[in-house]
């Protein structure tokens, strides 16, 4: 079974947190959640491994504070 | 109308008796009742109406539905008559994301579906059913109460001209979501209930649009909801408005409302009449078993789903079309009766499959909350310029044929095969020097044979208990490359059609093994 990566994989990370957040700069907030579906969605075809897709799932929910299933 | 006739068994001093009465004359009983009387087992079949069903139930028939009825000899003038369609179109606020074609290769007999009202489609199943004897079709006779016994199944039947007792030794309740048989059984058909109403309108029309199916997310005419489009035969179109959960569904069925919404779609110039309006929602729901002792259920009796995906009628066929055999084989005593828990078995895990398929269609079509909507907006926005989006825009995963993998019917496979329908798994059609392959397996089981039976091969299952026809194909050809078989190999198919073994060579006693095995006879090996 393939392992989400959780070590450090990202080559250059603060160039990649700049971009990140450069590709939000001057939208209004309603935009800047559908650019962020959008984005799952192109990284989880990227992706493509629907257990490691779920692992991550899990790994970001169990981090949210109003997660009370997680608990 | 159908007119009610006293049948002299109803006069009976101990009550009429029938190896087999079915509940309802909808595709489900019809269809079953068909399959039986064809191969010479007599039937009744009870239905509480003097009509049969109208307004706007199921129109989209779907290939393998229309192989059954072929099976059945009444799919030629259904297709004759339908308007058969492979195309759907997907659209967003304004523009077309993409089209899909449901059946893109050619050299098979039938189209991937048709479009017809469930109306003409019962008329024509009546027609073939009229012309079968072993038929006994009892119009206006309601079932009152239902008493299993340990012979089978004992009904009280309510009649213009009043009550009598009915025994068969199998009861089949086929009489739809509301089924009275279940209910006097103390059963119940569960599941989750969606919330959103939508408005069906049928409306007859000149208009050039092709015979696709097109489905709109959030058009520009409809704001906010979904409006699928149909056409049927006879200039008739069906319209489905999403209206969201808050529409009230008295003010919304009046012709006022309704007709604004048309033009919407239509421009202001279109000339149309309403033949049909009605404001629904729907379930997806199944019993949690489709066997009882002596009684099964099937159709929308067990099980029921969402339109979107055309899985309810289509579904139901396909119970009958998995029932019918199997019937026939244990009241004839060529299989034991745990060969019926099998259909509940194979039926209930194809129901699971319809209403995964129709609930998840449900829920992309109308979201649950904002990030839901989000999500599905952000699908339809990748959808026309990315193909992997186009795979996640759920518009109804429409029907296709269970494959019953786990069945125990099923004789795993032994030899290996790279393509071709596994065991458990609709045959599948191709062209033959003179008709179709599907048309040639109609005699109950059938063993496909790619290139040259060996010598003695037929003599070797001609003592089979039902028969095996054997169907001889070439090695070589469309026929051999949909089922892996271009070096020759041996598929056995049921009288359903669905593969319960192949081979790579020819070995008697494995089919022997296999057609036993498929019977759940203990000369299994």
């Amino acid at each position: 079974m393939s392992k989400l990566v959780t070590d450090p994989n990202i080559g250059a990370p603060d160039d990649f947190y700049a971009a990140l957040i450069d590709a939000h700069r001057g939208l209004p907030e309603a935009d800047s959640h559908l650019l962020n579906a959008r984005l799952i969605l192109l990284l989880a075809n990227h992706i493509g491994d629907l257990e490691v897709l779920r692992q991550a799932m899990a790994l970001a929910r169990a981090g949210v504070a109003g997660d009370k299933a997680a608990t | 109308m159908l007119r009610y006739q006293h049948w002299p068994d109803q006069d009976a001093a101990d009550g009429a008796r029938h190896a087999v009465a079915i509940v309802g004359a909808g595709p489900v009983g019809l269809a079953l009742a068909i399959d039986l009387a064809q191969a010479g087992q007599p039937v009744v079949v009870l239905d509480q109406d003097d009509r049969l069903s109208d307004g706007s139930r199921a129109i989209c028939f779907a290939k393998r539905t229309l192989e059954i009825f072929d099976r059945l000899g009444c799919g030629a003038p259904m297709v004759a008559e339908g308007v058969s369609w492979h195309t759907g179109k997907v659209f967003f606020r304004d523009d077309l994301v993409y089209s899909f074609d449901l059946l893109p290769e050619p050299g098979h007999a039938r189209p991937a579906f048709i479009n017809l009202s469930q109306h003409r489609l019962e008329e024509l199943l009546l027609h073939r059913a009229e012309a079968l004897p072993a038929i006994s079709l009892r119009w206006q006779q309601r079932v009152t109460a239902v008493e299993k016994t340990a012979e089978g199944a004992r009904l009280t039947v309510a009649t213009p001209d009043g009550e009598y007792r009915l025994s068969c030794r199998t009861l089949v309740a086929a009489d739809g979501a509301r089924s009275t048989v279940r209910g006097l059984l103390g059963h119940e058909s569960t599941g989750q209930t969606f919330h959103d109403r939508f408005l069906i309108a049928d409306v007859r029309m000149e208009a050039d649009f092709p015979p696709e199916r097109w489905f709109w997310f959030d058009p520009p005419f409809h704001r906010g909801q979904s409006v699928l489009l149909h056409r049927q035969p006879d200039n008739v179109w069906r319209v489905d408005f999403q209206l969201g959960p808050d529409a009230d569904p008295a003010a919304e069925r009046a012709p006022e409302r309704v007709i604004p919404r048309i033009q919407a779609l239509l421009g202001p110039q279109a000339k149309f009449s309403l033949l049909w309006v009605s404001v629904y929602t729907f379930a997806c729901a199944r019993m949690a078993r489709f066997r009882d002792g002596p009684v099964l259920f099937a159709g929308d009796c067990a099980h029921r789903v969402s339109p979107f995906g055309a899985r309810g009628a289509n579904g139901g066929v396909q119970d009958a079309d998995n029932l019918g055999w199997k019937l026939r084989a244990v009241l004839r005593g060529q299989a034991p009766d745990w060969l019926l828990d099998t259909y509940a078995d194979e039926r209930e895990a194809a129901a699971d499959e319809n209403i995964l398929n129709s609930t998840r269609s449900t829920d992309f079509i109308t979201p649950k909350g904002a990030i839901s909507h989000l999500f599905r907006d952000a699908v339809l926005g990748l959808a026309r310029d990315h193909g992997f989006a186009r795979r996640l825009v759920n518009s109804g995963r429409l029907s296709l044929p269970a494959t019953y993998d786990g069945s125990a019917l099923n004789t795993p496979d032994a030899d290996a095969f790279e393509a071709g329908p596994r065991p458990g798994a609709p045959a599948i059609d191709a062209p033959m020097e003179n008709g179709w392959l599907l048309d040639a397996t109609h005699g109950g089981f059938t063993l496909l044979a790619f290139g040259a039976l060996p010598d003695g091969a037929a003599q070797a299952l001609g003592d089979l208990v039902p028969p095996a026809t054997v169907v001889t194909l070439p090695a070589q050809g469309l026929a051999a490359e949909r089922y892996g078989a271009r070096d020759g190999a041996f598929y056995l198919l049921r009288p359903d059609q669905h593969v319960c073994a192949r081979w790579r060579r020819f070995d008697a006693d494995a089919v022997r093994a296999a057609h036993a095995r498929a019977l759940c006879r203990d000369d299994a090996a």
